[in-house]
């Protein structure tokens, strides 16, 4: 994927991206706070009324909490940091993969350099995440600037027809 | 001390048609031999998720009981989720936990601070609008009809003794036939 390369692949603008999270029916976002993202997404997403923000503690309760989310045909939306995936990798495999449920994740990348591919990162913490994803079989979208904001509710539609994760990399902070 | 088929078996008179139960790992073995039922939510993974679950499920059905039914060493393993569920405070969401004090799926190991942890005073600080802690079979039997028409959140401690040895047939949890029969279930209701 190329990125940087235009003004719309430069900017991210954090209500273009909660616009397409509500566009794509999403009703509750569960969340811990991560750096990326808190100004742009979770801070705005607070003061709105649907999707209802859950804060959790930890980010394997997300995965526990989007999973009966689901059975009850609510969509869902786990908002958190790569660390907090990488400590969820477990609930991740056993609920999401093994018991085939959508799973629908939107991950900041810590310290992720803006317009840099994140296996291209610097940070170890970076680069390994999409081959996590890969080994573990989980569909995956980076989304770095507006040009990747049609990417968010195909993602989303799919992951719920199909019954399946998907992980939305958050590759810059949104404005 | 309570032994813990028995209980359910009390508890399984009061639970009704229309509920959600999440029962965990050997109490979940009990349970679905006691109660067989297609409301019944086996598949919570692994790790204590299972009140996590039980969240999810009573964010987004408020109109049914939701009821799990947690080990001790599960439930130390998602501490946290007592504190998110005491701030969203969902009415309908009903957390025993069936303390024994050990790890019993496996091996039985004692739990870390085993019969000094306060299970009740956790879910209390975290802001659960009741608590109740039960040893005695005959006090549970005449107060578990009134705590289950309580708003929730509510918590029950359960000091419970294993009614014995178990076939443990995982399939029987984690198979897709279960998740398949609580899918179609809940969607009928």
């Amino acid at each position: 994927m190329q990125v940087g390369t235009s003004a719309e692949a430069a900017t991210l603008h954090g209500e273009r991206v909660i616009r397409e999270i509500k566009a794509s029916g999403i009703e509750f976002v569960i969340s811990v706070p991560d750096i990326t993202t808190s100004e742009g997404l979770l801070r705005p997403l607070a003061h709105e009324t649907t999707p209802r923000l859950i804060r959790i503690c930890k980010e394997d309760e997300g995965v526990g909490i989007c999973a009966g989310l689901a059975y009850t045909g609510k969509r869902a939306l786990l908002l958190i940091q790569q660390t907090g995936m990488l400590d969820s990798i477990n609930a991740i495999r056993g609920v999401a993969v093994e018991y085939s449920l959508p799973i629908c994740m939107m991950v900041g990348l810590l310290e992720k350099e803006p317009g840099v591919p994140p296996r291209q990162s610097k940070r170890y913490g970076v680069r390994i995440v999409e081959p996590i994803l890969d080994a573990m079989g989980i569909p995956y979208h980076e989304i770095e600037g507006d040009a990747d904001l049609g990417r968010i509710k195909p993602a989303i539609d799919e992951a719920y027809a199909g019954s399946h994760p998907v992980v939305l990399l958050i590759g810059r902070r949104p404005s | 001390m309570m032994r813990r088929d028995e209980c359910l078996k009390t508890l399984a008179r009061h639970v009704t048609d229309a509920d959600i139960v999440l029962p965990v790992y050997s109490t979940a073995f009990d349970w679905i031999d006691i109660r067989p039922h297609p409301l019944n939510y086996l598949s919570h993974g692994a790790m204590g998720l299972a009140s996590s679950h039980a969240l999810g499920l009573a964010l987004g059905r408020p109109d049914k009981r939701v009821i799990v039914l947690d080990g001790d060493g599960s439930l130390l393993m998602n501490l946290g989720s007592l504190v998110t569920i005491g701030e969203v405070a969902p009415p309908n969401l009903y957390h025993f936990v069936c303390e024994n004090g050990t790890y019993e799926a496996n091996g039985g190991h004692p739990i870390p601070g085993r019969g000094n942890v306060a299970f009740a005073g956790f879910a209390r600080s975290a802001g659960y609008r009741a608590v109740h802690e039960f040893a005695d079979l005959k006090n549970f039997d005449q107060q578990i009809g009134a705590v289950l028409a309580e708003p929730g959140p509510v918590f029950i401690d359960l000091k419970i003794v294993s009614g014995g040895p178990q076939e443990r047939d995982y399939s029987r949890i984690h198979g897709p036939q279960v998740r398949k029969a609580f899918r179609e279930a809940l969607a009928a209701r």
